[in-house]
């Protein structure tokens, strides 16, 4: 087995869910190539050689590839892509956006969030908002496949690994796409999908001022924010706060639900939490059936005096 | 040839003097048709796929949402015609119907049996753009059956146009699409050439309730069928699925009366906090 991961970075960093997409590949394949394609990512390649069970790094340094677009990227991924049983990358936004078009590319179908792996040609994948499991087994000659990650853990960094670092060839610039600007959220908190402890407000909130409460509650737990949908759209908290289905799959050791009702597609993305809280004024309230621990009341009493207590 | 339009104002040579079309993109929504938002699906005693008989179905939300802003897009002047495609059994004239009602012009069913998988449905709706020659191809950032979201990107490789993903904003400029893209960390804007492929994201907009007059309006709007079997092109599904499964099920938890008794169950009993 031979097989490729698409690594994610800034430049600068590998993203926290690179680590649990090597997890899954140690379980596919012996020989790991990891592309780092990017600009001026120097620091990126030197980061993934050192991951435990990484036999290369491929780093294709190019202005095209500053933004990583999938435009340029996956034109990229074919040229390399000869002799790979496996590519990979992570369930991110990156990986869901990219991944499908190097499969296509390829001519070969793909599978979407890999959450475990039977054989090399057989896995594990939720389907409707993860109420279902499917196990599905690829005829395609290549398997293309986003990882996701709270179904694997995370590599060790600097595990003493010394891959090598080669440098590939860049192909000339696509020109379809162009980057124009980003804002990116500025949080002092951990980030979302690898913290340890959530708090995520809801509707329940009511405006944005009251999620001062969550934060507050968050930060003496040293937890990260999420929010959902409803939350979001009303404006209280930005979009990548979002926790669900069509939002951040998170798997906290403590998940902390408060004005939350648990709409299926909000389960889809916080049930695998270690343990659940919730705090609701409905006892009715859907969430209840996934919280370890649930507390009725009204959460501008109940989450002041929580912060307080702890 | 669709830049040079743009650019002129979409004032072209006509055969007939006096015409001048002043708008002149056309928009291409593929839609699905699946399993209402709102069901618990159940999975088969046999484990050979999910429960299907007497469910409610419906226009998958994302698909809902790119409906939406093609009409948004024609209201402003920016489109000229919106054509719905679907690909599915028979039955999923429903959602074109519903798609027309809510302001779509025209509606092609591409009619088949088979279970048809992403790459499979990018073929043949790269087939449906070769002949439609649109400028802008919306569709769902992922339907809410399989969630592969997977199509649109496996679509735009295939035709080789750029893809603007998880779309929460949508401006022409300059002759290109400018996508606001809803990314892990906050939100991307891109600029790509026409044309161009684009996935909806929640946020782009919030489509609008189908008006009783509208659905009978959309009764004599055009709905052409075409058979996937005629179009000489591959289909055979290359994932096969083994069995689903529900998913481990939580055991329950317990109600606790109060803050003091749930911080004491954190610290002692689930030991997950200081
Ligand atoms: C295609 C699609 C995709 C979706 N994707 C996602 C997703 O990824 N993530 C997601 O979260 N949702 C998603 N949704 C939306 C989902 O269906 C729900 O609408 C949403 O999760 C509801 O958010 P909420 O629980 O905050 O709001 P509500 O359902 O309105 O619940 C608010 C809760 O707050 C409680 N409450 C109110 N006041 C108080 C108080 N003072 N004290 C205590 N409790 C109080 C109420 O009892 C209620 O239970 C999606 C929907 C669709 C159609
Ligand atoms: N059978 C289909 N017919 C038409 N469009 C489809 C079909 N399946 C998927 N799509 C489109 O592709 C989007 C993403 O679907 P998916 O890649 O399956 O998650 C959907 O929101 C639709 O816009």
């Amino acid at each position: 087995m031979s097989l490729l991961i698409i690594a994610e970075h800034d430049n600068s960093r590998l993203k926290p869910a690179f680590l649990n997409t090597i997890t899954a590949a140690r379980q596919l394949a012996d020989e790991i190539t990891v592309l780092v394609a990017g600009h001026r990512a120097d620091s990126v390649a030197e980061a993934a050689a050192r991951i435990n069970g990484v036999s290369r790094i491929l780093l294709v340094d190019a202005v095209q590839y500053e933004h990583q677009l999938a435009e340029d990227i996956a034109p990229l991924v074919l040229t390399l892509a000869s002799g790979m049983t496996h590519i990979l990358s992570s369930a991110s936004t990156f990986g869901k956006n990219l991944m499908p078009r190097i499969a296509a590319l390829l001519d070969v179908g793909m599978l979407s969030d890999v959450a475990e792996i039977k054989t090399s040609d057989t896995f594990i994948r939720p389907i409707y908002a993860g109420n279902v499991m499917a196990t599905v087994k690829s005829h395609d000659a290549v398997k293309v496949m986003t990882i996701r990650s709270t179904a694997f853990d995370a590599a060790t960094e600097g595990g003493g690994g010394k891959a090598a670092i080669e440098q590939g060839k860049a192909i000339a610039g696509s020109g379809l796409s162009a980057f124009l600007s980003e804002e990116l959220t500025v949080s002092e908190r951990p980030e979302l999908t690898t913290a340890d402890i959530i708090v995520s407000g809801g509707r329940g909130l009511g405006s944005n001022e009251s999620f001062a409460l969550i934060e507050a509650l968050a930060d003496k737990l040293q937890a990260a924010v999420g929010a959902s949908r409803a939350a979001v759209d009303a404006g209280y908290m930005p979009n990548d706060y979002q926790v669900g289905q069509t939002g951040k799959i998170v798997a906290p050791q403590l998940y902390i639900a408060v004005g939350i009702s648990g709409a299926i597609q909000h389960l889809a993305g916080m049930k695998d939490s270690k343990v659940i809280v919730a705090i609701n004024k409905d006892p009715e309230a859907p969430i209840f059936e996934v919280a370890d621990y649930g507390l009725v009341a009204d959460l501008f009493k109940a989450v002041p005096e929580l912060t307080e207590a702890l | 040839m669709f830049l040079s339009r743009l650019r002129a104002g979409g004032c072209e040579a006509s055969n007939q003097p006096g015409e001048c079309k002043k708008k002149m993109m056309k928009i291409l929504v593929p839609i699905k048709r699946v399993i209402d938002y709102n069901v618990r699906v159940r999975v088969k005693s046999d484990r050979s796929g999910v429960e299907r008989a007497n469910v409610k179905m419906s226009m998958n939300p994302f698909c809902e949402i790119a409906v939406e802003e093609a009409i948004r897009m024609q209201e402003a002047g920016q489109a000229e015609e919106i054509i719905v495609v679907t690909i599915g059994g028979p039955k999923c004239q429903d959602i074109l119907r519903t798609a027309l009602a809510m302001g779509a012009d025209r509606a092609i069913l591409v009619e088949t049996d088979v279970a048809v998988q992403p790459l499979a449905i990018a073929k043949l709706l790269k087939a449906v753009a070769m002949q439609e020659a649109p400028e802008i191809i919306l569709l769902g950032k992922q339907a809410i059956d399989d969630d592969n979201n997977q199509t649109g990107q496996m679509l735009a490789a295939l035709l080789g146009w750029p893809q603007g993903t998880f779309a929460s904003r949508v401006e022409f400029a300059d002759g290109k699409v400018h996508v606001m893209r809803e990314i892990d960390g906050g939100l991307q804007t891109l600029a790509l050439q026409l044309p161009a492929v684009i996935t909806t994201d929640l946020r782009l907009n919030e489509p609008r309730y189908v008006k009783l007059p509208n659905i009978m309006k959309a009764k004599k709007k055009p709905l052409d069928t075409l058979r996937a079997a005629e179009m000489d092109i591959d289909i055979t599904p290359t994932i096969e699925m083994l069995e689903v499964n529900e998913p481990a099920a939580r055991s329950a938890g317990v109600k606790v009366a109060d803050v003091s008794e749930l911080v004491d169950k954190l610290r002692n009993e689930a030991r997950v906090i200081a």
